[in-house]
C-alpha cells in the first residue's frame, strides 16, 4: 500500500508539472508544437534521451538479458551509442536547419517540400501512425507489467484475477495503463512540446537516479559486487542448468542452494565445453529447455529458449537503431532546439547516458536468471527483482516511479507528435493556413491527441501479453526501413519523388510481410538469424536508387533550396 | 582531411563493435562485469569521444549560418 502511495505521489507531481508548463505556454501553435525553438542543450539532451529510452530500455532490456544474457547490450545499446549520435550529427542538425529556415514543424512538411509532392504526405501519415502505435503500446503494456508485481497483496479483495497467481491483489494492468495514459495526456494537453520537454527532463533525471539506486540495492542484496557475478544460472557437468543461490525474503539474505537447484537442461549447443559456464554471461547460443507453471491449471509446461545471440543476428541488428532518423517524435524534438549548438551535448552525452541506464539493467537481467523462476514473463523481471531483493516499500515505490518515468517520457512525445502531424499535415494542409486561428489549431491537436490516447489504450489492452522488447523491435524495424528516404532526401540530389514513394511502399510491404510472419509482434529471424529490418532496409534502399535513376530529377529551385552551396556537409 | 579522419574512426568503431573474438568468453572483469559487457561499455565511451572529435573537427558551421540568415 505504501508503495502505491509513493507511485501515486509521483504521478501527482507530474500533473503539477503540467500545470507549471501551462503557465509558461505562450498560447501560439508554434509554441505548442516546437516550443518556439527555445530549448537549450541540457533540456534537448534530456528530452531526446528520455524519448528514445522507454519501457524498452528498462523493462525490455532487463527482460531480454534474462532471456538471452549480456549480448543484449551490444545488440542494442552500444551500437545505438554509435548510430544514434551519428544520426543526430548528420541528420538531426541538418533537419533542424531546414526546419528553422523554411518553417517546417513536421517531417511530412519537409518531405512534401523536398519531393515537391502532396501525395507523399498522405502516404506517409498513416504509415507513421501505424509505426508509432506499437511504440506507444509498449509503454502502456510495460507500465502495467511493472506495477502489478510490486503492488501484489495491496488489494486482495478488490483485484482477484491477477496475471500470475503470486500477484493477487496487485493493481491490474488495465488500471495502470489507464492512469498512466491520463497523466501523460494531462501534461501534454496543457503544456504541449514545452511541457513534454520539462516533463521529459524531470523524468529522465528521475529514472537515471532511481536506476542507479535500484542497482546498488540489488547488488547489496546479492551479497555485494563480487558475489553478484556468481549468482546467474550455471550449466553443470550433466548439462543441467542450475541455480546455486536463492534469496530468502524473510531473512533478507542470499542463501546457497545445496545441492544446486536444477531449473532446465541444455538441448543444443555448438560449444564443446559448457560445464560451469554461466550462459547469461557470454553470447554463444545455447538452446535450453525450461518449465513454467500454467497459471490456470498449476501444471508444469516445458518450453524452449535460446540463450546467447547468433553472430549474424548481432551484426544485422545494426539496422535497428537507424530508426531514430525517421522517428517523427524525435524530429519534433530536434526542431525545438534553440540553435545547432544545442545538439553538441546530445551528440557527446547520448552514448554515455545509454551506458548508464543499460549496463545496470542488463546485469540485473543476467543476475535474475540465478534467483527467479525461468518461466517468469520477461517484462516482469525488473519489478520481480525489486520486489524480491529490495524490501522497503517506500524504496520500491520510488524505484517503480523511476520505471514509470522512463515509460512516460516517451509516451508524451509520441502522443504530442501524432497530434502535431495530424493537425499540420492533414487538417491545416487541406484547409490552408488561414482558415483556423492559433487557438483552433491547438484545440484540433489536443482533440486528436485524446483520440490517439484512447485508441492506444484500447489496443494495449488487447495486446497486453506482448513481449515489450520484441514489439519495440518491430516498431524500430519499420522506421529503419524508411531510413533510406530521409538519408537520400538530405544527401542525394538525384532522389526523386517517385523514388521516395516507391521506397516507402517497398518498406511498408516488406515490413508487413515479416510482421505477419512473426505472428504480429513475436521474435522473428530470417534464415540463419538475419533481422527483418536489414532486409526491409535493403529492399527500400535498392528501390529508391533504381526508381530515382529512371525518373525525372527534382527541379533546380528545389535543389537550390535543399542543397545550399554554402553548406559544408 | 579531418572529416575523412572522423569517418575512418567511425568505420573503425563499427568494425570493433563486432567483437566475435570474445563471443565464448564469460570471464569477469573486476569480479562482477562479464568481459563482453565491459568491452561494450568501453565502446560506448569511445562513441562519446568520437562525438566530441566530430564536433571539434567536423562541425557544420555553414549550415548553422544558413539556418539563421534571412529570418
Amino acid at each position: 500500500m505504501t508503495t502505491l502511495f509513493v507511485i501515486a505521489g509521483y504521478l501527482g507531481l507530474l500533473v503539477a508539472l503540467g500545470f507549471f508548463s501551462n503557465r509558461l505556454f505562450r498560447g501560439t501553435s508554434k509554441d505548442y508544437f516546437v516550443a518556439s525553438h527555445s530549448i537549450g542543450p541540457f533540456l534537448l539532451l534530456m528530452s531526446v534521451f528520455g524519448t528514445t529510452m522507454t519501457a524498452f530500455a528498462l523493462v525490455g532490456s532487463t527482460g531480454k538479458s534474462f532471456e538471452r544474457g549480456i549480448g543484449t547490450y551490444g545488440l542494442m545499446a552500444s551500437i545505438s551509442g554509435l548510430v544514434h549520435a551519428a544520426i543526430f550529427f548528420l541528420i538531426g542538425i541538418r533537419l533542424w536547419a531546414f526546419g528553422k529556415k523554411h518553417g517546417f514543424i513536421t517531417q511530412i512538411q519537409f518531405f512534401r517540400a523536398r519531393f515537391e509532392s502532396d501525395s507523399i504526405g498522405y502516404l506517409l501519415f498513416p504509415i507513421l501512425v501505424l509505426l508509432v502505435i506499437p511504440y506507444l503500446l509498449i509503454g502502456i503494456i510495460g507500465a502495467g507489467k511493472t506495477i502489478e508485481p510490486v503492488t501484489a497483496g495491496a488489494f486482495p479483495a478488490l483485484f482477484t484475477n491477477p496475471t500470475a497467481p503470486q500477484w493477487l491483489g496487485g493493481v491490474p494492468p488495465w488500471l495502470t495503463g489507464l492512469v498512466v495514459s491520463l497523466v501523460v495526456l494531462s501534461y501534454v494537453f496543457m503544456g504541449g512540446s514545452r511541457g513534454a520537454a520539462f516533463a521529459n527532463t524531470f523524468q529522465t533525471i528521475v529514472f537515471m537516479i532511481m536506476g542507479l539506486v535500484a542497482f546498488t540495492f540489488i547488488i547489496n542484496a546479492l551479497g555485494g559486487i563480487n558475489n553478484a557475478g556468481n549468482v546467474p544460472a550455471r550449466i553443470n557437468e550433466k548439462d543441467l542448468i542450475v541455480q546455486d543461490y536463492r534469496f530468502d525474503k524473510k531473512e533478507g539474505i542470499l542463501k546457497e542452494n545445496n545441492p544446486p537447484k536444477p531449473i532446465g537442461r541444455v538441448v543444443e549447443s555448438e560449444s564443446s565445453n559448457l560445464t560451469n559456464k554461466q550462459p547469461h554471461f557470454w553470447r554463444e547460443p545455447v538452446v535450453a529447455e525450461f518449465k513454467k507453471k500454467n497459471p490456470k491449471t498449476g501444471e508444469l509446461v516445458p518450453f524452449e529458449r535460446e540463450l546467447g545471440i547468433p553472430f549474424i543476428t548481432f551484426v544485422t541488428y545494426l539496422f535497428i537503431p537507424l530508426s531514430v532518423g525517421m522517428f517523427p517524435h524525435l524530429f519534433q524534438h530536434w526542431l525545438t532546439a534553440r540553435s545547432a549548438k544545442s545538439f553538441r551535448l546530445t551528440v557527446i552525452a547520448h552514448p554515455l547516458c545509454i551506458m548508464i541506464v543499460w549496463v545496470p539493467c542488463v546485469l540485473v537481467g543476467a543476475w535474475a536468471s540465478g534467483v527467479l523462476p525461468p518461466g517468469i514473463p520477461p517484462p516482469a523481471v525488473l519489478s520481480e527483482m525489486l520486489n524480491l531483493l529490495v524490501g522497503d516499500p517506500i524504496l520500491i515505490g520510488l524505484l517503480t516511479a523511476g520505471v514509470l518515468a522512463a515509460i512516460m517520457s516517451s509516451l508524451d512525445s509520441q502522443f504530442l507528435c501524432l497530434g502535431t502531424i495530424f493537425t499540420n499535415d492533414i487538417v491545416i494542409h487541406r484547409s490552408g493556413p488561414n482558415k483556423y486561428s492559433d487557438k483552433q489549431i491547438i484545440f484540433i491537436a489536443r482533440c486528436f491527441i485524446v483520440v490517439i490516447v484512447g485508441l492506444t489504450y484500447g489496443l494495449a489492452m488487447l495486446a497486453k501479453d506482448a513481449n515489450v522488447f520484441d514489439l519495440a523491435i518491430w516498431c524500430f524495424s519499420g522506421f529503419s526501413a524508411l531510413f533510406p528516404v530521409i538519408f537520400a532526401a538530405l544527401y542525394w540530389k538525384r532522389t526523386t519523388k517517385e523514388g521516395a514513394i516507391a521506397s516507402i511502399i517497398a518498406a511498408l510491404v516488406t515490413w508487413l510481410y515479416y510482421f505477419h510472419k512473426s505472428g504480429y509482434g513475436g521474435e522473428y529471424m530470417v534464415g540463419p538469424g538475419i533481422v527483418p529490418a536489414a532486409i526491409c532496409f535493403a529492399v527500400s534502399a535498392i528501390i529508391l536508387v533504381l526508381i530515382s535513376l529512371v525518373t525525372k530529377p527534382p527541379s533546380k529551385e528545389t535543389l537550390n533550396k535543399f542543397f545550399p552551396s554554402k553548406s559544408e556537409l | 582531411m579531418k572529416r575523412k579522419f572522423i569517418w575512418i574512426l567511425f568505420l573503425l568503431l563499427f568494425l570493433l563493435h563486432q567483437d566475435f573474438w570474445w563471443w565464448e568468453n564469460a570471464d569477469l572483469i573486476l569480479g562482477f562485469m562479464p568481459v563482453g559487457l565491459a568491452y561494450h561499455a568501453a565502446f560506448s565511451i569511445a562513441c562519446a569521444c568520437l562525438g566530441g572529435l566530430a564536433i571539434k573537427y567536423a562541425w557544420p558551421n555553414d549550415l548553422e549560418e544558413f539556418a539563421e540568415e534571412e529570418r
